[in-house]
Parts: structure tokens; sequence; C-alpha cells
């Protein structure tokens, strides 16, 4: 295995009967790196994130995570790596201490290190206030904080992030990011999702998937100065627009 | 006559004040824009004007007609597309329309011209469970659904979220049509973005409107220079800007950070400054702010008071 | 009209599309009517039955006799020791072993007292009762013919004798509370999660703040049910008659009306608790234990009502299928005239319009 490489695909296919999901998709991503993973809705990114979390077994094709096979190593690559998606993040009707008592529990922390870690996170957040607050009770974007530093709570190799800032207020959504920043420093790759384009400007690389394809890949400059156009949401807007795939 | 009117109105749930004291008008035919994030207000401040929720305090119309009083003449009158909807999914598209069709009292072929535009575009899956359908086409048969009995006014929460950003410029492209024929529309969105394309836009947080104007008279409003500031090495870009003493405040956007300076603070200082800190290849050019910029530095004020 | 009409059209698709919960709905009549009527019987029938006799005398060849030309038993084994006994239970063929004394015949002549033992599998007290019953039973008509031909003055004992049910077949009893198992079940169940589906999608708001009146949806969600549940009622009364031959000796005009009436009320109970849960879990929970359990337990489908403590009669009387089962039972197996059941009718009416007055009061015509 490379080192350099935390995510590599290889031909990865994904089909449902005659439909091809995801269509050979190939790409590497460095560790350490903020990879934005857009498309349009149908595109297949669900069904790609998938098949990287273990989740899904590819139709053909090979893939790595964290240096284990996604098709026979699948338990080994769910416990290094973390995921986050804006539909469920954290128990609501669970406190958020007990929370992070469970997500560490889960990864099979000790006692004494996710009460360590629950303090520094908290106050990392500033949150003590609200150690023993139902999650219900929060608002979306510390919802949204929570549940990316629980998701990271294990130091995952990879963190996988599904639209994590939806609905959430500008200055809380710019927060969100400089925390993806400190965890990218820390050496956590982050692989992520999202709808804003202005984010995609914010990712190391980028990549663009149309109807089951990667269309393209390159930094976000790059990407701009290859179609001459000002924004990231340009590039998005001209390769989504040819998209054929359009009903499901 | 206005199409939407409000007069201080209030709601709240047990000690959260989802509304208070909102007042507002929306002018026939006008594309009128709630922006706010997730727990503004939208969703509630939507429910009593489709008379699906009584307000505690103040008064409000749709068409002249009282959203208590009258609440039976409005729901003939107005087409409804609540947050976070779904359609039936085991209903085909075709069935889904049909119903609709008939719970408002008429049929597809009637009122067919006014949909014609954005149907034609779903047509081709018209024996398509809805279920199956993407959130682009989802958006668009859930239109047509509220539009099937040619509504006066179309309220529209939250339509966007979690669409692609095609899929919203299409969606807007639309609006901007039915606009044309004459229909009043309330949208709310949480994209910033969006917010240009409405005739008149309210900024919302906590239960307020913080701000109603047209797009370029918010960013008119705008009370400080604003500067885009790049450099080579943007991650540390930013926590370098943190420690410039005359800085008011600094956000990413996109491919650059947009700065606002005390008095004190020029670009050349800026520019000085940042060189110091071992920084190359920067940049620091005036732009003109976007609606979002207005809207963090009304958040950012609120906070300071 | 035609809203109303096209809506009910749209439950119906909702209804076929899910062609799962469509097979469970048509199939649990039948399932629960051939499971209660052949697996779960609660008869006595053909049990294997091992005598030990060191007398082998006339009499106990009497009895023995008797034992075997009944239905109920079947003479398997004869022991020669009563040490065998356990051995036989625990192969597990043997419902009873009958213990004759040495001397079986002399006793009975001379002191008119002779000693039988009935030994029975206690692992399954209901059964072993029954058995007792059954055989002692058939042991008290020996003890009579004996006593004829001995011409000794006969003791009285008791006559066994089970009234409208003389072979004590269980699907007598069971039918009844069946029908009010079943029609409760999916009125209520059913209605109040097809109602509370609409709120999580969401599509209720848009109904509500449709021109289309309350009471409308209501009815319309309702119609769909009505129909499957008549279509339940008949396929009970059908398996009820031909392939259990429980027969219906009452009105069954009379019987079709009362059952229509519990559907309504069941009906109305599904749309009171749509009113006030927002969850389809939510109202899957509070039918299915709201409901559920107070119609197995309380109802007197398996417990008789008139053996419960009395302050679970008290509470077993609010609840309808209780009336409804009786009702029935009387209709159906004592083939009674219709005043003979206006107490239960009565009762449920009443019911039926408390539920129907409520639930359409609270049913909102805003979000709360």
């Amino acid at each position: 295995m490379n080192q350099e490489w935390v995510i590599e695909a290889e031909g990865l296919t994904k089909c449902f009967g005659a439909f091809v999901a995801v269509d050979h998709l190939s790409f590497q991503v460095k560790r350490g790196e903020i990879f934005g993973f857009l498309g349009a809705n149908g595109a297949g990114k669900t069904t790609a994130m998938r098949m990287l979390c273990g989740l899904s077994r590819p139709t053909s094709g090979k893939g790595t995570v964290a240096g284990f096979d996604i098709y026979r190593q699948a338990e080994e690559v769910k416990k290094h790596i973390g995921y986050m998606s804006q539909k469920f993040s954290l128990y609501e009707d669970l406190k958020v201490w007990e929370n992070l008592r469970l997500f560490g529990g889960i990864y099979g922390l000790k006692d004494r290190e996710i009460a360590a870690k629950t303090t520094q996170m908290l106050q990392e957040l500033n949150l003590e206030g609200e150690r023993d607050a139902l999650v219900r009770s929060l608002p979306l974007g510390w919802k949204q904080k929570l549940a990316f530093s629980v998701s990271i709570f294990h130091k995952p190799q990879v963190v996988f992030l599904d639209e994590p800032t939806g609905g959430v207020d500008p200055i809380t959504r710019r927060q969100f990011w400089e925390m993806i920043y400190r965890a990218a420093d820390q050496g956590i790759t982050i692989f992520v999702t999202t709808h804003y384009m202005d984010e995609a400007e914010y990712c190391d690389r980028v990549s663009i998937m149309v109807d089951g394809r990667i269309k393209a890949l390159d930094s976000p400059k790059n990407l701009r100065n290859q179609f001459q156009v000002p924004t990231m949401d340009d590039v998005f807007q001209r390769l989504a627009r040819e998209a054929k795939r359009k009903g499901d | 006559m206005k199409a939407i009117y409000t007069e201080q109105l209030s709601k709240a749930y047990g000690r959260v004040q989802a509304l208070d004291a909102v007042s507002f008008e929306v002018e026939p035919g006008e594309i009128y824009g709630i922006i706010g994030p997730d727990g503004a207000g939208k969703t509630t401040l939507f429910r009593i004007l489709t008379t699906l929720m009584l307000a505690d305090r103040g008064k409000a119309a749709v068409e002249g007609l009282d959203v208590v009083k009258d609440f039976k003449a409005i729901r003939r009158i107005i087409g409804y597309m609540p947050g976070h909807f779904s359609l039936y999914q085991d209903l085909t598209v075709e069935e889904n329309l049909r119903f609709f069709a008939t719970v408002f009292g008429t049929t597809i072929e009637a009122n067919y011209r006014l949909i014609e535009d954005i149907y034609r575009q779903i047509e081709p899956f018209r024996q398509r469970r809805a279920g199956k359908l993407s959130g682009g086409m989802k958006q668009k048969l859930a239109l047509c659904c509220a539009l099937i009995h040619q509504p006066k006014v179309l309220f529209l929460d939250e339509p966007t979220t979690g669409v692609d950003p095609v899929s919203r410029k299409e969606f807007w492209e639309m609006l901007v049509r039915l606009k044309a024929q004459g229909i009043s529309i309330l949208v709310s969105t949480p994209y910033m973005d969006e917010a240009k394309l409405c005739d008149r836009i309210a900024l919302m947080q906590g239960g307020r409107f913080l701000r109603v104007d047209t797009p370029p008279g918010i960013v008119g409003s705008f009370p400080y220079p604003l500067w885009a500031v790049q450099s080579k090495d943007m991650h540390r870009l930013l926590s370098d800007l943190r420690g410039y003493p005359h800085l008011r405040s600094s956000y990413s956007f996109g491919e650059s950070y947009h700065v606002v300076l005390k008095p004190e603070g020029t670009p050349g200082d800026l520019k000085e400054y940042l060189s110091g800190e071992g920084h190359k290849e920067i940049e620091v050019g005036q732009i003109i702010p976007t609606v979002e910029d207005c809207f963090m530095l009304m958040l950012n004020e609120k906070e300071v008071l | 009209m035609r809203p109303f009409f096209s809506f009910v059209q749209k439950e119906f698709f909702h209804i076929f599309r899910d062609k799962r919960t469509m097979l469970i709905l048509l199939g649990m009549p039948i399932i629960q009517m051939l499971l209660f009527g052949f697996a779960i019987s609660t008869e006595v029938k053909n049990t294997k039955v091992a005598v030990f006799d060191p007398s082998k005398d006339a009499s106990t060849r009497l009895i023995k006799e008797r034992l075997q030309a009944s239905n109920y038993f079947d003479l398997a084994e004869e022991l020669t020791d009563p040490g065998q006994i356990n051995d036989v239970f625990k192969d597990g063929n043997i419902g009873l072993v009958v213990v004759f004394s040495e001397g079986f015949a002399s006793d009975l002549r001379h002191t008119g007292d002779a000693s039988i033992q009935l030994i029975t599998d206690g692992t399954d007290p209901n059964q072993a009762s029954l058995i007792t019953a059954y055989a002692t039973g058939i042991l008290t008509a020996c003890q009579q013919e004996l006593a004829g031909m001995a011409e000794v003055s006969g003791r009285i004992v008791p006559e066994l004798k089970m009234l409208y049910n003389p072979q004590g077949e269980s699907a007598y009893n069971f039918v009844p509370g069946v029908m009010g198992m079943i029609l409760m079940l999916i009125c209520a169940m059913m209605t109040s999660i097809a109602i509370v589906r609409e709120k999580e999608t969401g599509t209720m708001e848009i109904l509500l703040a449709s021109p289309m009146r309350p009471i409308q949806i209501i009815l319309a969600k309702m119609a769909p049910y009505f129909v499957l549940s008549a279509v339940n009622l008949a396929t009970i009364l059908l398996l009820s008659a031909f392939v259990l031959h429980v027969p219906i000796v009452g009105n069954l005009g009379l019987l079709v009306a009362v059952s229509l009436l519990f559907i309504f009320l069941a009906l109305s109970l599904g749309l009171l608790i749509s009113n006030v849960v927002n969850s389809q879990m939510a109202a899957m929970l509070v039918s299915g234990m709201g409901l559920m359990m107070p119609v197995m337990l309380l109802s007197g489908l398996i417990f008789p009502i008139e053996s419960m403590p009395e302050i679970l009669q008290w509470i077993s009387a609010i609840v309808p299928a209780r009336w409804f089962i009786a009702a029935v039972r009387k209709i159906m197996i004592q083939g009674v005239e219709f005043h003979a059941v206006a107490k239960e009718v009565g009762i449920l009416a009443l019911m039926t319009g408390l539920l129907i007055a409520v639930s359409l009061k609270n049913f909102k015509t805003r979000l709360s």
C-alpha cells in the first residue's frame, strides 16, 4: 500500500439490476487532504460513499480505505473511519455527555479516556454548560459541530461527512469549516459532500460526479482555470447540466 | 390590496419565542424571500399564514382575508409546499398530480397551461412512483401539485433544501416565470445565494426580521468597505488575519477571505503586516458585498449588542 | 363528491401497493382461525391412556371398555408394574394413567368404595384438568351402570354436561373472540397508522391547507378499511362454518349488523388514536398494547369474565370487544333473537356514538 494514499479506488462499480449507479470510479485521496465529493442529486455520490465506508459491496472494482480492502475487510475499514451525515448524527433523546460516552464505547475507548476527552472537547466547543442538556434542545449548528467532534473522537484516519452543513447559519457554517481544517492539520483525511459551492473552494481537491462517473477532479483553482469561469458554482453548473440521468 | 400582510405576529412554544412581533407586507406579483438558518422561525410563519396554526398575538391577512376568520376562503386561493415534505411515495407522478387536482376541486387538464413548463420536464416519468424520483424531480412535481389549482399566492417553505445547485437554479427559473403570470410568492431558503433572485428579502434570525429590503438595497447598505484577501497559504492566513490588531471581522468566502477593517486599518497596512508574518502572493482588493456578508454582519452586531 | 372518491381511490392504491401489509391483513384472520381451530385446541381427543389393572375383573374391564369407546381416549398400554408410570409419562405419548386398586370389584361391591387413581401430566395443567374431567365423567357413568347391574342403590352423582357445546369443542368459544380481535386490530390500528402516516410525510399539512373538509378526509381514510374489515368478516364466518364446522345457529343478518356496528366503533377508536399520536410507531404501540391486550385478556376470549376479580370485571366493562364477543356468542351459538342481545348492542352503540363525537371534536382543522 502506498503510504501517501488513504483512499484508493480503482474501477469501483455498483449496479442495481441493469442500472449502473456508480460506473468505474478511480481516484486517490492523500493523507490529511480535504477532499470535496460533489455531484447532483442522483449522480451516485451516496452509493459511492457507502461502498467506501464498507456498508455496501462493490459489484466490481477495487478499493482500499485506511489500508484495508473495502471488499474483504469491511469491518476493519469501519474501525478506522468516522462518519457523520446531516440526517443522522447524534441521539436526540440522550444528553450530550451520554452521546459522547456511547460513541466512545462503540469505538472501544476506555472510560478514563472518554471522560478526559469529553471534558476537553466540550471546552473546545464552548459547550461545557450544555454537558447535561439533551441533544434535542441544542440549535442545529451546535449539534452539527458536536456531531463532527464525535465522528473524530476515536482518531480515525478518514472521516466521511455527508452534507454536514445543510441548513446551518452562515457563521456557524464557517466555524464548522475551521473545525475541519483543524482536524486535517492533525492528519485526519476529510471526505466531504456539500451543496454549498463556496464550500467546494475550501477543499484541497474536488471531484465532480455526473451520471455515476467522475467528470472532473482537481484543485478548485485549477478547475476554475480549466473551464475559464470565475467560481466553482459555474464549473459545477457547466458539468452537471450535461447529465443524462435525471429521473432517479 | 397586499398579497400578504402581517402586523406584530408572535408565537411561542413554551419558553421558545418562535416568532417575535413580525410585521411585513408582500405586494401582489412579488417574489418575497425569507432568508434565515434552521430554527429562525420561518416554518412557524408559514404555518400561520397558511391557516394551519394560530398566532398568539398579532394580525395576518392573505389577499385581504383574515387568517383566523376567513381560513376557509384562504385555503381555496393558496398553494403550499411545506418544508421536508414528501409526496405520496407509492403513487406515480401522474397519480399524485391528479389527486391534488381533485382535492382542490379541479382537473389537470383545466389548469395545464400553468404547469406545462414544469410538468413537461417530468412527464417522461409520469408512470414512475414518486419515491423513485431524484431530489430535483421531486421538487418539480411538488411545485406542480402546489400550482394545479391556480393559486393566487404560493407559499414555499425551503423548497430547495438538500437539492443540488443545478436543480436549484432550474427551480428558481421556474419561480421567476410564475411571477410573470401574476402569482405572488413567499419563499424561504437557507441558501443566501438564492436571495438575489427575489424582489425583496427579509433576513430572519431568532424569530425576528433583522432587515427587509431589495437585494441591491441590502447590499448597498453594507456600512464598511469590504476586502477580499488571498495569499499562498490560505490555511494559515485565517489565524494570521485574526492576529491583525485593526481587524473587525474576517470570514472565509470561497477562494478568499472577506475582511472588514477598523477605521485605523488600511489595506496597505494589512498587506505589510501579512508579509511580516511571512505570507507570499498576498492580494487585497475591494469587492462588492454579497447578501451573505450583510447577514453575517447583522448576526455579529446582534451578538455584540 | 369527486374529491372524496378520488381520495378513497388513493387510499386503495396505498393499500394495494403495499403487498406485504395487504397479505398480512387478509391472511391474518385465516391463520388465526386455523391456528385456534386446530393447533391450539383446548379439547381432548384420542388421548393415549395407560392402565395398571392388578384386579382384572368385570368392573375394571367395563371401565376400560367405556374409556376406549369414548372419542376422548385410546387405550394404549397395559402396565404390569406401578413403577412404569413415571417412564410412560417421560416417553411423552401417554396423557393419562388409570390405576385400579387390587380387588377393585369386590371393594366396590362390599364397601361401595373402590379406589381408582387418575394420574395426568401436570406440566400442562389446563389439558390435565380437562382430561381428568372427561375421565371422571366416564367413570361416574360406569359407576351408575355397575350399580344398576348389581342392583345396589346408586349414589347420587353430579351430572357433567356442557350446555350448547356438548362435545366441548373449543372452536365454539374462540370464533367470536377471533372476530373481535381481528376487526379491532385492522380497523383501529390500520386507520390510525394511515392517518398518522400523512402527518409524518407532511401531506397532512397540504390537505389541511386545502379546501377539503376534515370530515371528508376522515371518511375517505376510513372507507377502505371498512371494506377490508367486511372482507375479513366474511372470511371468518365462511371458515368457521365450512372448515371448523361451527354452525351459525342464529340470524345471520343480525350477526352481520352487530359486526358492522363493532367495525364502526373500532374505526372511530383508530381515529381517536391518530389524533393524539404523531408517529406511525406510536400509533402501532398504542393500538397494539392499548387495544390488543385488553381484547385478549379482558374480553372473555381467554379467561372467563365470571372468574375474574371484581375490579377486573368492572374494567372489562369498558372494553368494547367484551360486549361484542358476548353478543356474537349469543347470536351465533345460542341462536337468540335481538331482544336477548339488546343490552350488548345498546352498549356498543353508545360507545360508538361517544367515540365518534370525541374524535370528530378533536380532529383539528389546524396543526396543534
